[in-house]
């Protein structure tokens, strides 16, 4: 029999019906990037009216109802059709030519598991056209918010909820699948790439806790409508609970955005450095230990919502103790630069701008998870600068970088070097302006999620508004950028990297249509 | 060497057309619901629904004998094989986590939230809330008896809860049987075993639907009873629905043996429904330990 049965002889299909009915990975990775690019624009607006909003105290723009359904749908979009479906866009192009795999394991499955989301966002965010709004309860919907109080649109916020989790794991066992059955041979555990080891207990974490989400909206659903009283003390339930089982799927939830993002910057820092990753067992090892972590740390989110004091006290050194791994992380990627020849095309830059304000963020998250100093922080813009300073500089920032990194692998041209910087700059300070300030106003008492504010908070508020539209905007350099590289960029040559390392950039720029038909050899 | 024969198939139209199913289902349960809950007929969630259910049907219906067809002509490797036992192995993971969650409900509210609410240990000022109110599992009366009326009785674990616990494990017994017979070549005897497992499947599911009418007419215990007609339905509601999957598959295996699917050293369909029902079988046994007896 012919050793690549059906899978050397075809290329793409032409027209739409390549990108509906395809089962290559780097079809549907392409897909999941480019929809996850969209709804990050989509996301955006609502940041931006947000931030247009808060620019002064008092309302101009919108109604508080209104500004409620912004940030509720900012973060769900942002969360669940930005961050996700652009790592797992990246899983689907890379994993493969990483392991020396054909394609992913399941082929058709993945691409179910692609054309599923389009659905549930459209579902979601026709949510605003309805009677009563969209929800409004914020992106972790708390009962009785969402229960009692909500708006009849949260039915569907439901469905599409439980749509996003089949396509999670689906793509999360597709992921598993190939990394654990289709390396080539030699590609033994301790071999892969950092980026497919930090998939890999990715997928696993999305696996263990989306079945949990779907958990806690059937809940959420039965107490709506169906008589039940889960968060309702009326009938002997507890509103608590829903705290309880949402960040237990809500934590891991966090790592499942950050994760990738540790596996893309160990895959660029040793490039640019011209050095091997420093440390790679201890990277693996730390990855396991944050996820492990990641389950027993969940109520550090409902310090201030009433527990016992053990639980305080256990729920705050645990998490204090994931530092400990997130730190090895950090030393390991600072001694990989330490002694290289470094340069600073773009992908390093949003690396290292990674390595730095993730950093901010992990520290502000150790503020955080001081109990009895959370009380003061609890809900305030403390917390919201926190979490964006780990998602934008942090996840976003990876993603960035890993798209210039791979751009001239997947299209066979170079981007503009000159656009990169400048995009770069433009977001780094953007970010920084838009979310510095925050942590002050926070420390100061501001809350979130409340369109207006005292007059102290007043100076800061301007300038963190002027700073997302720096940082919203040149988010469009980034589009031009693409797609002039597409369309005209710089030929590419196959190892497009002087220090690049891995089976990928054995592949020709552009990565053939099937990439390994016949597995190579690994030594 | 092994990935070389990896087979990757050519496009197909099932995905798509499974999303726009999974769509329809999911956006007519929503408009039904909702229309129920507002008293506005629902007619046209309801069209939806069942389209989408009918057409997702159909798609399994295609999409499997697509898979049986690439298999029968020996385009599935060995490591073919391990993807799909992996896939399934996860996919029932993720199950396990599901009703983990409503397990984990379960606890909570049974040792913490309810007794704190009557007054005991460290938040039990949350009684504040309802003066009188005492802690009790199986809780008989809610803190707001008119809104959640406790139920009068819960159901014995002794009489059906019992029975229905004999006949699913037994019924992990006779699958296993029949998957022997399968390995051994002994196709009446798998027909036999097979049918004996769907039977006593289906006589669980009688059983349990039997309880739910006493639970409803004679005890009061539903869904507006509290908290413990919520945990008890949602619980055995889901497992019960899962038994229905599970007994479909079933029956879907049986219908395949006997049209002479399935070689002794090929059949992983069958073993992936025979996985799944002991998994059903063992949230069975969580469940009538920590719903019913305890
Ligand atoms: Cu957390």
């Amino acid at each position: 029999m012919n050793s690549s049965v059906a899978t050397t002889h075809h290329g793409p299909a032409s027209g739409l019906s390549r990108w509906l009915y395809t089962t290559n990975h780097k079809d549907i990775g392409t897909l999941y990037l480019w929809f996850s690019f969209v709804m990050f624009l989509t996301g955006g607006c609502m940041a931006l009216l947000i931030r247009a909003e808060l620019f002064q105290p008092g309302l101009q723009l919108i109604q508080p109802e209104f500004f409620n359904q912004m940030t509720t749908m900012h973060g769900l979009i942002m969360v669940f059709g930005a961050v996700m479906p652009a790592f797992v866009g990246l899983a689907n192009w890379m994993i493969p030519m990483m392991v020396g795999a054909p394609d992913m394991a399941l082929p058709r499955m993945n691409n179910w598991s692609f054309w599923i989301l389009p659905f549930a966002f459209s579902m979601m965010l026709s949510t605003l056209f309805m009677e009563g709004g969209a929800p409004n309860f914020g992106w972790t919907f708390y009962a009785p918010l969402s229960t009692t109080y909500a708006p009849p649109s949260v039915t569907f916020f439901i469905f599409a909820v439980h749509m996003m989790g089949i396509s999670s794991i689906m793509g999360a066992i597709n992921i598993i699948a190939t990394i654990l059955n289709l390396r080539a041979p030699g590609m033994n555990m301790m071999k892969l790439p950092l980026f497919v080891w930090t998939w890999l207990i990715t997928a696993f974490l999305l696996i263990a806790v989306m079945p949990v989400l779907a958990g806690v909206v059937t809940m959420m659903l039965m107490d709506i409508h169906f008589g039940t009283s889960f968060f309702n003390a009326a009938g002997g339930g507890d509103p608590v609970l829903f705290q309880h089982v949402f960040w237990f799927f809500g934590h891991p939830e966090v790592y499942i955005m950050i994760l990738p993002a540790f596996g893309i910057v160990s895959e660029i820092i040793p490039t640019f450095a011209r050095k091997k990753l420093f440390g790679y067992p201890s990277m693996v090892y730390a990855t396991a230990s944050i996820a492990f972590l990641s389950f027993i740390v969940w109520a550090h989110h409902m310090f201030t919502v009433g527990m016992p004091l053990v639980g305080e006290v256990f729920f705050m050194f645990a998490t204090m103790l994931i530092a400990v791994p997130t730190g090895v992380k950090v030393f390991n990627w600072v001694a990989t630069m330490f002694r290289g020849s470094l340069t600073f095309e773009t992908p390093m830059l949003f690396a290292l701008a990674f390595v730095v304000l993730f950093t901010i963020g992990g520290f502000s998250g150790l503020m955080l998870a001081i109990a009895p100093a959370d009380f003061q922080y609890h809900d305030t813009y403390f917390v919201v600068a926190h979490f964006h300073y780990v998602l934008v500089p942090g996840a976003v920032f990876a993603i960035m970088a890993g798209a210039y990194y791979w751009l001239p692998k997947w299209c066979g041209n170079y981007y503009s070097e000159t656009m990169g910087k400048v995009h770069f700059w433009c977001s780094f300070i953007g970010v920084n302006i838009t979310f510095f300030p925050m942590h002050f106003i926070g420390l100061a008492g501001m809350p979130r999620r409340i369109p207006d504010y005292a007059l102290q908070f007043a100076d800061f508020n301007a300038v963190a508004t002027v700073g997302a539209f720096i940082f919203g905007f040149s988010q469009l350099i980034f589009l031009y950028n693409v797609l002039h590289c597409i369309r005209k960029g710089r030929k590419a040559s196959d190892e497009v990297w002087e220090g690049s390392h891995g089976l990928e950039w054995t592949l020709p720029s552009p990565a053939p249509y099937h990439s390994f038909s016949e597995a190579p050899q690994i030594k | 060497m092994s990935t070389q024969t990896y087979y990757v198939p050519e496009q197909s139209r099932w995905p798509i057309l499974a999303s726009t199913a999974l769509f329809l289902m999911a956006f007519g349960a929503g408009s039904l619901i909702n229309s129920l809950s507002a008293d506005t007929g629902g007619a046209t969630g309801l069209l939806m629904l069942l389209a989408g259910t009918l057409g997702m049907g159909l798609i399994m219906l295609g999409w499997f004998s697509n898979v049986i067809n690439e298999s029968d002509k020996g385009l599935y490797s060995p490591q073919m094989d391990r993807s799909f036992r992996w896939g399934m192995s996860w996919f029932i993971f993720s199950e396990i986590m599901f009703f983990a969650a409503f397990f984990g409900t379960l606890f909570y509210i049974r040792n913490l939230s309810v007794p704190w609410l009557g007054g005991e240990g460290e938040k039990g000022v949350s009684n504040m809330l309802w003066h009188g109110f005492t802690a009790e599992w199986p809780l008989m009366s809610t803190p707001d008896q008119q809104a959640f009326p406790g139920p009068q009785g819960v159901i014995d674990p002794w009489h059906i809860p019992l029975l229905n616990t004999i006949l699913l494990i037994s019924s992990s017994f006779t699958v296993t049987l029949a998957h022997k017979a399968l390995k051994l070549g002994k196709r009446s005897r798998v027909v036999l075993w097979l049918a004996v497992t769907v039977g006593l499947g289906i006589v669980f599911l009688y059983f349990q639907a039997y309880e739910y009418a006493e639970a409803y007419n004679e005890l009061g215990l539903t869904l507006n009873a509290g908290v413990y007609g919520a945990t008890f339905f949602i619980l055995t509601g889901f497992h019960g629905l899962h038994v229905t999957l599970g007994t479909l598959m079933l029956i879907i295996i049986w219908l395949r043996v006997m049209k002479g699917h399935f070689s002794t050293e090929k059949h992983f369909g069958f073993e992936a429904v025979v996985w799944y029902w002991h998994f059903v079988d063992v949230v069975w046994v969580g469940l009538f330990l920590f719903v019913y007896i305890l």
